[in-house]
């Protein structure tokens, strides 16, 4: 008995009808000009209605969303009168902000260089491992075998990126990747291999070679834990539940750490530090132009607003990350990452009257653009040949049952087992009945702006992860995002430790918040915003419609 | 959902949240029903799709005597369902360091000797959200078989349910992270490709061709691009 009403059946029935001749055929793929035809005409980025130029900061006029630009130009949400920087809470050498993979990769290599563990703090808004890092399903990239190599990594990169990437940031991105692939091994990653110990590796979108690796579909979860473990036997501390609510600098100009605020108890503590690195995420909660998204609760963009206070430059924040394939079917799981691993293994994508209409592993934003092209309406320029679900939600197909046909009975549910649990929950067998899905809000593509060794230009501040930007110009490709993490969240901690040795601070001081206020005030913006958001209210209206602070 | 015309067509169901009734859209995970009926969450959320194990909540239902566990972001609610939403999971973990142990039974068994408490009871199984065969795989940790503990674990949330019904008080989540990485760092086999790999990088032998893309227009770059060779699928 399927859960999809009869008339997602029927349009089911002509999936089922078109699938022997597609298997073993494929649609071809997109010459560069037609390519960046279906960006322009569909791509939501290239909606200009969706984006305004920044008025204040170091990155003045750039074109950024307007979920973006309400946050950074926003009044901080703490007078800085009120916080008292004389009594220091916690003095370290290195203050990592932000618990996830990129969090978590630089402590462990500032540790690695030489800085005492107890010397290093990571401070994080949620538990340590809750991240988008966690969340990954399909792999991560890296040039290991011996018919690939890292020139070629390298050119899919920038190709992928349409050739806005930093070249220096990819260089480094390429050239770490197999040393990264092999400390994970011996920090005990448990990556998919042959039984003669060969890492099992296939296709991305935009990959040119098989270099994906992965731990079944939870390589982020695997990663992250394995990377958790060991800061956690390293005795690295970790401060949960406190986001940063401001950077510190001294009379210097340097960043010197960080003011956080409990969630629980909601006090604010001050954190001193020689180094501080910055990772804290994207921004996927904050449902850029009304999209559902894959990303983590804590996913706010809180890193962009404390960087772009002290002067760091941001870039590329025009381009935003729709995954083609969230779930659009049922309501409970709408946004929801569906991996490229499925298209990996063969799935196709297929219109509501069964026809293929585009090649499974574009790069993403070409992919996504294809998806929306054939779900909007003849009038709105679209195609019309979407499913509309009963709750208003469109979608494509994502011809699942073809996994196994290709692959072998088993190869789904081992393969892909966190999607394979996640619909059968729902009461879908993903290897009997395609799923539905619809390009959801995945990834920052931009960012802070870094050097190679993770330097945002600000003495005393280094970013990694998705919080920076360059490394994937206005596209990342699959796999890239693991493997960023990783190699500039390395890079980063040790750099953060190089400057920490060094470091020679001043008093603390909160006078760069005062001078962005005023230049806030200055460019006329009303005190309505305060950023950063730290969290999304889901709250129900009705609900929110009442509430009053009384405790 | 909020506009009064559209609400009059939900149909509503009736959750207790902590004992207190509250009613909220049939369908809506438990995790969107809490929120719904108006709690800011920062304790029991997390990723919010079933990866990191922050949502383990507990629940009855109406003439029903046991006790189910599950995860709330993946959970729909149904009517009459009493729900506890868990803050955390008390479990001691114990620090070791990795290149000194051996990957075997003695490791877990002086790490975790509570493990041999277990009555297999089967408890742990039934409260797995993953439906994991969590029970197996603390017999295979008594039997010394790291690898079947890791191949049994591999898709554990650490979301702690098993660790709170255990009667024997096995911290069970600890025990898979430890057993995975053992299996990861010593029993897997290694990937030779990968030390070649690095050999050749030490080797400095991708310079010169990275140099040269280095030194490329992007126009001569998206010539590169569009003459790549395709490994076929």
């Amino acid at each position: 008995m399927s859960v999809y009403p009869e008339y997602m059946q029927e349009s089911i029935r002509r999936v089922e009808e078109t699938r022997p001749a597609r298997l073993g055929t494929n649609y071809p793929r997109l010459p560069l000009s037609e390519q960046e035809e279906l960006l322009r005409r569909y791509h939501p980025d290239y909606k200009p209605e969706g984006k305004r130029p920044l008025r204040v900061g170091s990155s003045y006029g750039e074109q950024v969303p307007h979920e973006v630009a309400d946050l950074l130009e926003a009044y901080p949400l703490v007078d800085p009168d009120r916080i008292d920087l004389s009594q220091v809470d916690y003095d370290v050498d290195v203050l990592v902000i932000g618990g996830g993979g990129a969090g978590t990769v630089a402590a462990l290599w500032a540790c690695y260089s030489g800085i005492p563990a107890d010397r290093i703090l990571i401070v994080t808004k949620l538990r340590h491992g809750d991240s988008n890092s966690i969340m990954a399903q399909g792999g991560i990239q890296a040039a290991t075998k011996p018919h690939d190599s890292p020139a070629t990594h390298f050119l899919d990169v920038m190709g992928g990126g349409h050739f806005t990437n930093d070249p220096k940031l990819v260089r480094a991105l390429v050239e770490d990747a197999p040393f990264i692939i092999q400390w994970h091994e011996e920090l005990g990653v448990m990556y998919d291999k042959e039984p003669d110990g060969t890492m099992i590796t296939i296709h991305g979108g935009g990959t040119s070679k098989k270099r994906m690796h992965s731990c079944k579909d939870y390589t982020g979860l695997e990663i992250m834990r394995v990377l958790r473990d060991e800061a956690r036997n390293l005795g690295i501390p970790v401060l949960e539940f406190h986001p940063a609510v401001e950077l510190l600098t001294d009379e210097f100009g340097q960043v010197a750490g960080a003011v956080v605020w409990s969630l629980e108890t909601e006090e604010y503590k001050v954190v001193r530090a020689k180094a501080t690195v910055l990772a804290t995420g994207g921004w996927g909660r904050l449902h850029i132009q009304g999209f559902p998204t894959t990303n983590h609760y804590g996913a706010t963009a809180d890193g962009l607003v404390l960087a772009y206070r002290v002067g760091a430059k941001l870039r590329d924040l025009d381009a935003v990350q729709y995954h083609p394939t969230g779930a659009a079917f049922p309501e409970q799981i709408v946004g929801l990452l569906i991996t490229e691993k499925v298209r990996g293994l063969g799935a196709q994508p297929v219109n509501a009257l069964g026809e293929l209409f585009v090649h499974p592993l574009e790069p993403r934003d070409v992919e996504s653009a294809a998806y929306i092209r054939e779900c909007l309406p003849p009038e709105k320029g679209g195609r019309g040949r979407g499913v509309v679900t009963p709750t208003g939600m469109v979608g494509v197909w994502l011809d699942t049952p073809m996994v196994d046909i290709l692959h072998g009975k088993g190869t789904f549910q081992r393969a892909l087992s966190s999607i394979y649990r996640m619909y059968i929950r729902f009461g879908i067998d993903p290897t009997q009945e395609p799923i539905l899905v619809y390009p959801t809000l995945h990834y920052q593509n931009g960012g802070v702006v870094i050097d190679e060794q993770g330097w945002t230009g600000i003495p005393g501040l280094f970013a990694a992860g998705e919080v920076e930007g360059g490394v994937h110009g206005k596209n990342r490709l699959m796999g890239n995002s693991l493997l960023d993490y990783n190699v500039f969240g390395r890079r980063a901690g040790m750099a953060a430790a190089a400057w920490a040795r060094r470091a020679r601070l001043g008093s603390l001081t909160l006078r760069h918040v005062e001078r962005f206020v005023e230049e806030l005030r200055r460019a006329g913006i009303p005190e309505t915003r305060r950023a950063p958001l730290l969290l999304p209210d889901y709250r129900g209206q009705k609900t929110l419609a009442r509430v009053i602070d009384l405790l | 959902m909020n506009q009064v015309g559209v609400e009059t067509k939900t149909e509503m169901v009736t959750v207790y949240i902590m004992g207190q009734a509250y009613k909220v859209p049939a369908g809506l995970t438990i995790l969107k029903a809490m929120e719904y009926a108006g709690f800011r969450l920062t304790r029991g959320v997390g990723c919010r799709g079933g990866f990191c194990g922050a949502c383990a909540t507990v629940y009855r239902l109406p003439g029903d005597y046991r006790l189910y566990a599950d995860l709330a972001c993946q959970t729909p609610v149904r009517d009459g369902m009493y729900l506890a939403l868990l803050p955390s999971t008390p479990a001691e973990r114990k620090p070791y360091d990795l290149r000194k142990v051996k990957p075997g039974g003695e490791t877990l068994l002086s790490l975790y000797p509570e493990l041999a408490r277990c009555v297999a009871c089967n408890t742990c199984t039934k409260a797995c959200p993953q439906k994991l065969e969590v029970m197996d795989a603390v017999q295979a940790a008594l039997r010394g078989d790291v690898a079947q503990v890791a191949e049994l674990t591999f898709d554990c949330l650490s979301c702690g349910l098993c660790t709170l019904r255990c009667p024997a008080e096995i911290p069970h989540y600890h025990v898979w992270q430890l057993s995975r990485r053992l299996y990861g760092a010593y029993l897997a086999p290694k990937a030779e490709h990968l030390r070649r790999r690095l050999q050749e990088m030490r080797e400095g032998k991708f310079q010169a061709e990275l140099d040269r893309l280095m030194s490329l227009s992007k126009e001569e770059l998206r010539e590169l691009y569009k003459a790549r060779e395709i490994e076929p699928e």
